[in-house]
């Protein structure tokens, strides 16, 4: 992807190739999924599939149900008392909504990136290793080189190499993105959550971000709630909009973009309401 | 410009406002006045007797020369088991309220009692760990002054340490959640680091309060003209001997009880003003 693609918004969009479901493996798969904060109903029965190793937008206007979807795949609205989930979400065909799942084994399956980037108040260093060490013992050159990957991977290392004593929050907000990339990459998940990592970044830091999500669905099941539109073009493969906690339309992200079948994902992709 | 300045409407408001001007700074320095007098009057009366014989000798019997020794000895020992004791209660406390149990009942029950608990007079507070310890042992010790400090510093350290974690973003803990580190590393290894400087301002602000405490010691601790450092027997504090020299018609005792008065004004506002930067660092 280039810069220029990257930084202006409604120019040429870079998009994947339409890609077929056929065949795929699916990573996730939601079915009949309703969502519940204290009474009021928040996802309508939802059916989704999320293909491994592809990226997958969740986009619709604010309120839809969007980042309420991507909280449920790693079971974060557990934190709070009075919301629940109904209906299954099989996770490797495993169900995550079943009681008795372990959520922190889960959670380190499954990462989260966040729309405000939140290192630890640590070192570039320790917000790495201080993941990596809670599930795994191992030598320190060992989780030197953990570190130095995971940041290599977060396309960050360079510009931390020097200084990775210093504190974890004296970084840029993009460069602090990008550790919280680092730290969830460390951990070594299958599938990580964006929800939605650009949107507290300037232009350069986005396509960096977006450079590197692109990057890394060969290793990865990435699934990314935007309410830039373009970014949802630019970065994924599949595009599911949602709109008032239903699932209006999922399809290959060219698909969808360029011959949406409903007219409510046709209004709302031109930009006529969202 | 002319016409603005000679416009009516503007001479009244730029009237009123240096009218409010020199009723904000006159109450100011009203405030900080009887401050500066306090701090001038102890300095004056007090730094004279501010002798080395203060740190090496032992409260005098009347009519003869001492220093304050064993109160200094008793006040830190009284205070520091008061903090050890005091201090892991408070945050435990805090941390339940700010983080298991933010909205159900009991956290609002326990802020309450705490809140009334935070401006609870000391006197009861002597009274009540009088009846509770000092009774049922039999005598006066320095344990027993040492509790009741604790359930002093106890209050204001709920208080601060529940503020402090309250402050730090969700979003941190949902970050913390989403590498699957459970909740309990997640509030000793993210929270309380996020929140330290906080915490330990409260407990900084918590023993400056109870160095000064003179009242629930009468009733606990006592006094103790000697140097002990048997907490299982009465114990001397500052306060204590300040009250007792303070009202004595002895003029060596009078000049150690303003000597201990400024000792303690200085230790409460290096305190104080140690926590101010601790917590001004965090910014």
């Amino acid at each position: 992807m280039d810069m220029a693609a990257a930084t202006a918004p409604g120019s040429s969009l870079v998009m994947h190739a339409a890609v077929g479901t056929e065949g795929l493996p699916a990573k996730i798969s939601i079915k009949n999924l309703e969502f519940f904060y204290g009474e009021s109903r928040a996802l309508k029965g939802l059916n989704l599939s999320l293909y491994a190793n592809k990226t997958t937008a969740f986009i619709g206007p604010s309120g839809c149900g969007k980042s309420t979807l991507l909280r449920v795949l790693n079971r974060m609205y557990d934190l709070y008392p009075g919301q629940r989930a109904t209906g299954d979400v099989l996770f490797d065909g495993e169900n995550l909504l079943a009681p008795g799942q372990d959520i922190n084994l889960l959670r380190a399956r499954i990462g989260m990136v966040f729309q405000k980037p939140t290192p630890f108040p640590m070192t570039i260093y320790e917000n790495i290793a201080f993941g990596i060490r809670l599930y795994e013992k191992i030598s320190r050159a060992d989780l030197d080189a953990r570190v130095e990957s995971s940041l290599r991977r977060a396309a960050l290392w360079d510009e931390v190499k020097d200084k990775l004593n210093a504190s974890g929050l004296s970084l840029s907000g993009g460069q602090q993105q990008r550790l919280c990339i680092a730290r969830t990459v460390a951990v070594k998940p299958e599938v990580i959550l964006f929800d939605e990592p650009c949107s507290a970044l300037d232009p350069i830091s986005t396509a960096k971000i977006e450079e590197l999500i692109d990057e890394m669905k060969k290793d990865y099941t990435i699934v990314i709630v935007t309410h830039n539109m373009q970014q949802a073009a630019r970065v994924s493969d599949f595009t599911a909009f949602m709109y008032l906690g239903d699932l209006i339309e999922f399809d290959a992200t060219a698909t969808l973009f360029t011959t949406p079948k409903d007219k409510r994902t046709q209004a709302y992709i031109t930009g006529r309401f969202g | 410009m002319a016409s603005f300045a000679s416009n009516p409407l503007y001479t009244r408001r730029r009237r009123s406002d240096v009218i409010s001007k020199v009723l904000a700074y006159s109450a100011t320095t009203f405030g900080l006045g009887w401050l500066v007098l306090i701090l001038g009057v102890l300095i004056y009366n007090g730094l004279g007797g501010l002798t080395l014989d203060v740190f090496t000798h032992d409260t005098p019997p009347p009519g003869s020369d001492g220093g304050l020794l064993n109160a200094i000895v008793g006040s830190l020992i009284m205070t520091i088991l008061a903090v050890v004791i005091g201090t892991p209660i408070g945050v435990l406390a805090g941390t339940y309220m700010a983080e298991y149990g933010r909205h159900d009942k009991l956290s609002s029950i326990v802020r309450f009692i705490n809140d009334i608990l935070l401006s609870a007079p000391s006197i009861v507070v002597g009274l009540f760990v009088y009846q509770i310890v000092v009774a049922p042992m039999g005598h006066f010790s320095g344990y027993a002054g040492a509790v009741s400090l604790a359930v002093l510093v106890i209050p204001v350290v709920v208080r601060t340490t529940e503020d402090m974690l309250m402050l730090v973003p969700d979003t941190m803990r949902e970050a913390a959640a989403s590498i699957g580190l459970p909740r309990a590393h997640m509030i000793v290894r993210i929270a309380y680091r996020a929140a330290r400087a906080g915490i330990v301002t409260g407990i900084l602000l918590a023993i400056a309060r109870v160095s000064g405490e003179t009242a629930p010691l009468l009733f606990t601790a006592l006094n103790n003209q000697f140097f002990s450092v048997n907490m299982n027997a009465p114990m001397p504090s500052l306060p204590v001997v300040i009250f007792q020299f303070a009202l004595s018609p002895y003029e060596e005792w009078q000049r150690l009880a303003w000597t201990g008065a400024l000792l303690i004004t200085v230790t409460v506002l290096a305190l104080s003003i140690l926590a101010r930067s601790l917590t001004a660092a965090r910014k």
